[in-house]
């Protein structure tokens, strides 16, 4: 049976996250990735194999190498990167409208 | 979705609007009523000075016990129009940012807020971005043990 493989999947692992933050800033080979995680390097390229067949990773040859870069056309569909920090301003910002009418009502 | 980010790509600043159900009088006062600032930050207000020069301190217990030390100092002080202040997070190694803060009055009882940040860099502007990516899930469950905490003590 296949696993389904899907972005959220994808993401709901804190070291995919992280695997996807460091590649974010460029492109990178497997083992320039598994130098920065304490994990075993076939873990990292079991998360490198699930990022890559969701489409939030794409390899590149280069030379002998591979390289690992983010398709960002795809990271746009997990809402992208920002809406973690945008819903933690929009609660902060519920937060003060609602103590503030809370306030004007005492 | 009231509150949106703006982040071009490259750039070392971001905009975060937002408008609200409240007066721009109120949306003011929330933001300078130590009180009601400890409500909506989830913070300690240890010092506020709502002046030109004024040093502003945020202190911030995680469920560990570990203080989280938010401040900086205003430069503009305008009643109703604006705030223009740095930022700092201490025992980080963000850098200060500066922040400037627009109150607009839309209608008698609606009012917007944009909020422009400027960073030392565009990576450091993308990590903060990030963050939250990454903690998410942590902080989450940091603010639900903090809420349980909170309400078992008050009982």
């Amino acid at each position: 049976m296949n696993l389904r493989r899907d972005v959220f999947q994808a993401i709901a692992d804190p070291s995919r996250r992280a695997i996807l933050m460091l590649v974010a800033s460029q492109s990178m080979t497997a083992g320039a990735i598994a130098a920065n995680f304490d994990t075993a390097r076939p873990t990292v390229s079991k998360h490198l194999q699930i990022l890559t067949e969701c489409e939030l990773l794409k390899q590149e040859q280069n030379g002998r190498e591979i390289y690992y870069h983010l398709n960002a056309k795809k990271m746009k569909e997990v809402a992208d990167f920002i809406e973690p920090f945008r819903s933690m301003w929009e609660s902060r910002f519920n937060k003060l409208e609602s103590a503030m009418k809370k306030h004007k009502k005492k | 979705m009231k509150t949106k980010i703006h982040a071009e790509d490259g750039k070392q600043e971001l905009f975060i609007t937002r408008e609200f159900d409240l007066s721009v009088e109120d949306l003011f006062t929330a933001y300078t009523e130590p009180e009601i600032v400890e409500q909506w930050m989830g913070t300690k207000v240890v010092q506020m000075e709502n002046k030109r020069f004024g040093f502003y301190q945020f202190v911030t217990t995680d469920p560990k016990g570990n203080n989280h030390v938010f401040c900086g100092t205003i430069h503009e002080f305008v009643p109703n129009e604006k705030i223009t202040r740095t930022f700092e997070m201490g025992n980080t190694p963000f850098p200060v940012q500066l922040e400037y803060l627009v109150y607009e009055k839309l209608t008698p009882n609606t009012s917007k807020l944009t909020m422009q940040v400027i960073y030392k860099t565009v990576e450091h502007r993308n990590q903060i971005l990030q963050m939250p990516f990454a903690q998410g899930i942590n902080w989450a469950h940091n603010r639900l043990e903090e809420i349980t905490k909170s309400k078992n003590i008050s009982r």
